[in-house]
């Protein structure tokens, strides 16, 4: 490969927001052919950062240079029409538009749909981005949507793309088809940027990394020459411990789940079928699998929130299939869906009143209808001392905590609870890698005294780590359940990508 | 009983006529909402059309530059609408339902002076040839030209959601507004033009009312229709040609139901009275039951205010 030198080149780049430095004189370098990647927890600034290039957010001072050029671009039809394109992860596709007209939409210069669609068809076979064009996109998997992201992005030949956090939402199958691409796209003379704060990924494909933290660039980096545990120790900016497993006598089963099935009433819903499942007493469950393969609804069945049509639970013998929530969080079985602000917690509510919406019952914090406060404030506090969350006090609103410290109270008030079934979907889903250790190795703990737990997650490696018993959730079916310590990463992609056929 | 004093064609004829002003503000509303708008204004826009037209024809004596006025009187309440909303981010629902009540008073303020007077008519248009055809040249080839507008808006509608590009780009940021304006759509100027659009439209339906339907000015002349014209939107499940259906549906049993009054039916007056609106939503909820799951949803940002990046 030739070294070209830079075709970006990012200096001094400051934004400020108004209760945050998003990106404090932050400097870059991109160079021809490479992909690099821009590594960073989440609220590092990357995010500001890449807006920035694709000329979505105005810097407040600092310069680019493209070729040496003075880049300042107007919009991202500018950034486009200059050559540097932008994957984006979660926003820029329309759900009921057909994947043609998602295409459409991207591109600046309406050309003929004959003219296009033969244009969509070269790329996507010089590429192996396969795509049927008059599909729905609501429909399509996440590894289809991000082709048709990347098949957007590669018609307006670009010299630059962007990737934001491209593979987290990817089964690993689709990863390494991605990994492909990008390759060859490499090859052919893109350079590529690439957000991330998966490091194996990172370690696998970039030649260079660029570490942020706060707003600032505290490092750059071959990741390939030096070990993970160093990147995430200057991405978080102190050292931590990884979680410590211990062996645990599995108890006497606790929940058992038979022939549960659900038929959602939401077109877009997946039905669940015919799930099996036991649970012992201080074991962990990890059910893997891709977002939108039935979990929410797993995780809803299971706390009460939705009613099977079929099948039946059972918890220590006793039948609790036609138990309503607040029965079942009675009886000790807590859950913590993955959708912290809306579905976990109340945005607009302090964190003693979101403690009370799960705990009052089994911690009496209301005498006779009338909320006891101060045991509530107690409650709270002892949670926030507990997990280390990081906020005001237990006076502050939900939604004004960082994802992560929000994440820890979460999970942090069902903890508290004392659960005999704990069930927790995405524990650590957005969460920097110092409190998804903390959070892990509380649930570790937890299992330790005895409760059943069943950790709903797409991150694998968390899985592998903490659960004893694997399962994979796919289309609403469960795979048969597999003891984690005997897969191979081969086997374990097998099972999460498996009936998708 | 004698349905023989029912001149069938005629009655189609007159319920076209009678339909047009609801079709025409359903239309603009349903161009608004394509693009993720919920204006409840729509008869308030209506009613204030009603009256800009109205005053204007009676001092012009120039019913062409009456619905002129009926479609800028439109605009106007409209543009109220698009800066309370979309500048300053206003809750759509709670300023669509001041626009109405503020269109409902201030027309009946400026409407004082003109109770009771007679508009000039307007002309109707007669296609040579195509009128005399029997029976179809009563019912579709001796109306006005406002008439003949609505029935091509219906289709201008139809090519701009369906074929143009500009229709996709109203539709993508009525989906997603936020990855509209990712991609670098202007989503603010976008929902400027259509909620104007949508005012133009529901004052040319008031104008209408005022000018030909009824023609003279009584305060709170629309109603319900702009009420009307929005539930079509809905049930019509957001498409141009259902949206005729419907429109002309109401208008039809409307009418019929007025024709039996007079036939001195015996079926009590107040069923009669609510026959169009039972008829109408019955017949669009039938159409809109078998509906596939992913073309007729509700716009995804439906309502939801946009607050960029």
């Amino acid at each position: 490969m030739s070294d070209k030198g830079t075709i970006l080149k990012i200096k001094d780049i400051s934004k400020e927001y108004p209760s945050v430095k998003a990106n404090d004189s932050v400097s870059l370098d991109l160079e021809y052919g490479k992909i690099q990647a821009l590594l960073g927890e989440n609220g590092a600034g990357k995010s500001t950062l890449v807006k920035i290039i694709y000329g979505l957010v105005k810097p407040d001072s600092g310069r680019m240079y493209l070729n040496d050029m003075e880049y300042r671009p107007k919009g991202p039809q500018d950034a486009r029409s200059k050559g540097v394109g932008m994957v984006f992860q979660h926003f820029s596709l329309f759900d009921a538009l057909s994947v043609f007209e998602n295409i459409v939409l991207g591109l600046d210069n309406i050309l003929e749909k004959k003219e296009l669609q033969k244009q969509i068809i070269d790329v996507s076979s010089e590429y192996g981005l396969s795509i049927s064009l008059d599909k729905i996109v609501g429909n399509l998997s996440a590894g289809e949507r991000q082709r048709i992201e990347i098949i957007r992005c590669l018609l307006l030949n670009p010299k630059i793309m962007i990737m934001d956090e491209p593979t987290s939402v990817l089964t690993p199958g689709e990863v390494s088809d991605l990994f492909l691409v990008l390759k060859k796209l490499s090859k052919s003379g893109m350079s590529i940027l690439y957000i991330s704060h998966k490091l194996e990924e990172i370690r696998t494909i970039c030649t260079k990394a660029t570490i942020m933290r706060r707003g600032r660039v505290v490092k750059n980096c071959d990741p390939q020459k030096i070990s993970a545990t160093k990147i995430a120790e200057e991405m978080v900016g102190t050292s931590f411990s990884s979680p410590k497993k211990s062996k645990i006598k599995k108890g006497k089963e606790c929940l058992q789940i038979n022939n549960l099935s659900f038929q959602p009433s939401d077109p877009f819903g997946i039905p669940i079928k015919n799930l099996n499942l036991k649970l012992h007493h201080g074991e962990i469950i990890g059910i893997g699998g891709v977002a939108g393969n039935g979990q929410e609804e797993f995780l809803s069945l299971l706390s009460g929130e939705l009613k099977p049509s079929n099948g039946s639970l059972f918890f220590n013998d006793e039948d609790i299939t036609k138990l309503n929530v607040v029965e079942r969080r009675n009886k000790g079985i807590l859950s913590a869906p993955e959708e912290r602000l809306g579905h976990a917690a109340v945005p607009a509510m302090s964190l003693t009143e979101n403690c009370l919406i799960t705990a009052e019952h089994r911690m009496k914090l209301s005498k006779r209808g009338l909320i006891d406060y101060t045991i509530s404030k107690n409650l709270s506090d002892r949670i926030i001392k507990k997990l280390d969350v990081r906020t005001g006090g237990s006076d502050a609103l939900a939604r004004s905590l960082s994802g992560g410290n929000l994440q820890k109270f979460v999970i942090g008030r069902e903890l508290i609870q004392n659960p005999k079934i704990f069930i927790v979907n995405q524990p650590t889903w957005g969460v920097d890698a110092a409190a998804a250790s903390s959070i892990r190795q509380q649930i570790l703990d937890l299992a330790k005294e005895g409760t059943g737990i069943i950790v709903i997650s797409q991150d694998l490696d968390e899985l592998l780590e903490i659960s004893d018993v694997f399962c994979a959730l796919v289309g609403g079916q469960l795979s048969s359940p597999e003891m984690t310590n005997e897969l191979n990463p081969s086997r374990l992609g097998m099972l999460i990508s498996n009936s998708i056929e | 009983m004698d349905f023989s004093d029912i001149n069938f064609s005629l009655l189609i004829a007159s319920l076209i006529v009678a339909a047009t002003p609801i079709l025409l503000a359903a239309l603009g509303e349903l161009v608004a909402e394509k693009s993720g708008v919920l204006n409840l204004g729509v008869e308030g826009m209506m009613i204030f059309g009603a009256i800009s037209g109205f005053i204007i024809t009676i001092e012009t004596k120039n019913p062409w530059l009456g619905f002129l006025c009926s479609s800028i009187g439109g605009i106007l309440l409209a543009s109220i609408f698009a800066v309370v909303t979309q500048i300053f981010r206003a809750n759509q629902v709670a300023s669509g339902l001041a626009l109405t009540l503020f269109g409902l008073g201030f027309s009946a303020l400026l409407g004082q002076s003109y109770t009771g007077l007679k508009p000039v008519s307007f002309p109707d248009m007669h296609i040579p040839i195509l009128a005399d055809i029997p029976v179809i040249g009563i019912i579709l080839f001796q109306h006005d030209f406002i008439v003949y507008f609505s029935i091509f808006a219906v289709f201008l509608v139809y090519y701009l959601f369906r074929k143009s590009h500009f229709g996709l780009i109203i539709k993508a940021v009525g989906e997603n507004h936020d990855s509209a304006h990712a991609l670098g759509y202007n989503v603010i100027l976008i929902r400027f033009f259509t909620i104007l659009l949508g005012g133009a439209l529901a004052g040319l339906g008031g104008g209408y009312l005022s000018l030909v339907r009824v023609p003279q000015w009584t305060e709170g002349m629309t109603a319900g229709a702009g009420w009307i014209a929005l539930a079509l939107v809905v049930f019509a499940s957001w498409q141009p040609f259902r949206l005729l259906i419907g429109a002309y549906i109401f208008g039809g049993i409307t009418l019929l139901q007025l024709n039996l009054q007079a036939l001195g039916l015996e079926i009590n007056v107040a069923l009669l009275s609510m026959s169009p609106y039972l008829v109408t939503i019955g017949v669009l909820v039938f159409m809109s039951a078998r509906r596939n799951k992913n073309s007729l949803e509700a716009p995804k940002s439906l309502g939801k205010t946009f607050f960029g990046l």
